[in-house]
């Protein structure tokens, strides 16, 4: 065997731009120093796969205003509470009387709405395929055990559809460090088509250090030897055709829709919403398309097509930084500015 | 957001399954696979995902002989 490590340091063919497109993968690589151990000739960019990055201002003043409204309680994972729609946060509300609970899972909203009958609970459901089945499952027992008083507010993506739109845009990216979570639903193979109208190849890769260098190395010979294909370095959690109950549960409730990308625009049929015969749990998320937020010189559209660097948008550390983000990519900490500006990364 | 962490199931009652995270332990959703008591699982957001096999060894083997042959 090859020394991957080795090979990925002393690498020094064609520069080579790989794209990791989840936020965990992001956080990882800052985490794990994947920058220091390899070579200068294999840029990383992070793209639009942070689900809290890529929510319109529009959805977090709805959620503000439903925290505001008589017996309604807002629900949601603590990451989305300090993230600013057009003029404040969940958290600027809660202190103003607002009602907020930060939970660790979806599924904890149901004790809540036992628990306290007369009031209406709405979770704040932002995410990817990974998060959407957990959301699935949420809908699938409220119906089992009869509880009434939760509601989706919902802002849900899809993979497949915003890579699509990286590609068309042209932003130079040689392959893609594909999501191993959203896989674990998905199943590999949902990358193929993809892979081959594109000419790219992608790598489904896991979250530890040695996970991604591994996949890395598989891109970059695959890259080199003009392949476009997918290969699974995830396989203790991945198969190619993925979880098919959670994908059957998924389209049991949800639908695809158009949803709109803070900072990118709205990417048709890139987002899913709950299905007509169980909108009696949607909290009004529809058209929820507006985003007040983007600064006229935000570079966000070019940093995740991979065009520019964080560092070479003139926002970026002054206008723009985790306090006070502008655009979507500074606004969680899996954020590709985000990352860039806490960690100081480089590439 | 995507974060998720392999537990081991100790119990199963219905759709809900207690796992234990080096001795963690919580209530997780099972509604979207099957599982038994003992088995290794990928956990997100307190809902399993996935079953994890015990033999990762073998598929270790067979996608560095993939990756040779690229």
């Amino acid at each position: 065997m090859t020394d991957y490590r080795t090979f990925l340091k002393e690498y020094d063919g064609r520069t080579i731009r790989i794209m990791e497109v989840c936020g965990t993968h992001t956080a990882s690589i800052a985490h794990a120093g994947i920058v220091s151990l390899i070579s200068p000739k294999i840029e990383l960019i992070s793209g639009p796969g942070c689900p809290v990055c890529v929510t319109v201002t529009e959805y977090i003043d709805r959620l503000i205003e439903l925290s505001l409204t008589p017996d309604t309680v807002v629900v949601t994972f603590g990451d989305m509470i300090r993230v600013t729609g057009s003029q404040k946060s969940l958290q600027d509300v809660r202190s103003e009387g607002g009602q907020v609970r930060m939970v660790y899972s979806p599924l904890d909203i149901t004790a809540l709405a036992e628990a306290q009958p007369e009031k209406t609970f709405v979770f704040a459901a932002i995410g990817f395929e990974t998060t959407t089945a957990v959301y699935a499952a949420l809908i699938d027992g409220m119906i089992e055990s009869g509880i009434r008083n939760i509601r989706l507010l919902t802002s849900l993506k899809t993979m497949p559809p915003v890579i699509d739109w990286v590609c068309s845009m042209q932003g130079g990216i040689d392959g893609f460090l594909a999501p191993g979570h959203v896989s674990v639903i998905t199943g590999s193979d949902l990358f193929v088509p993809l892979a081959v109208a594109h000419g790219v190849p992608f790598a489904v890769a896991g979250f530890e250090g040695e996970e991604i260098l591994m996949a890395l190395y598989a891109l970059v010979k695959m890259i080199s030897h003009g392949e476009s294909r997918v290969m699974n370095l995830y396989p203790s959690a991945v198969t190619p055709a993925g979880n098919t109950a959670a994908q059957h549960m998924i389209d049991k409730y949800f639908t695809s829709c158009d949803a709109a990308w803070r900072g990118m625009g709205i990417i048709p049929d890139s987002g899913l919403m709950l299905r007509e015969e169980y909108s009696m749990f949607d909290a009004g998320s529809r058209d929820l398309f507006s985003d007040h937020s983007h600064h006229p010189k935000c570079r966000c559209a070019k940093v995740i097509t991979g065009a520019l660097k964080p560092t070479e948008c003139p926002l970026f550390g002054t206008l723009c930084t985790p306090d006070k983000p502008q655009g979507a990519c500074m606004v969680s900490s899996e954020g590709s500015c985000c990352s860039y500006f806490v960690n100081r990364r480089k590439v | 957001m995507c974060v998720a962490l392999p537990g081991r199931v100790i119990s199963v009652q219905g759709r809900k399954a207690v796992v234990d995270f080096s001795g963690n332990q919580i209530n997780a959703e099972a509604g979207l696979v099957s599982v038994k008591p003992g088995d290794s699982v990928l956990v997100h957001a307190g809902c399993i995902l996935q079953v994890l096999p015990e033999d990762e060894a073998k598929f270790m083997t067979e996608l560095f002989a993939e990756l040779e042959n690229l």
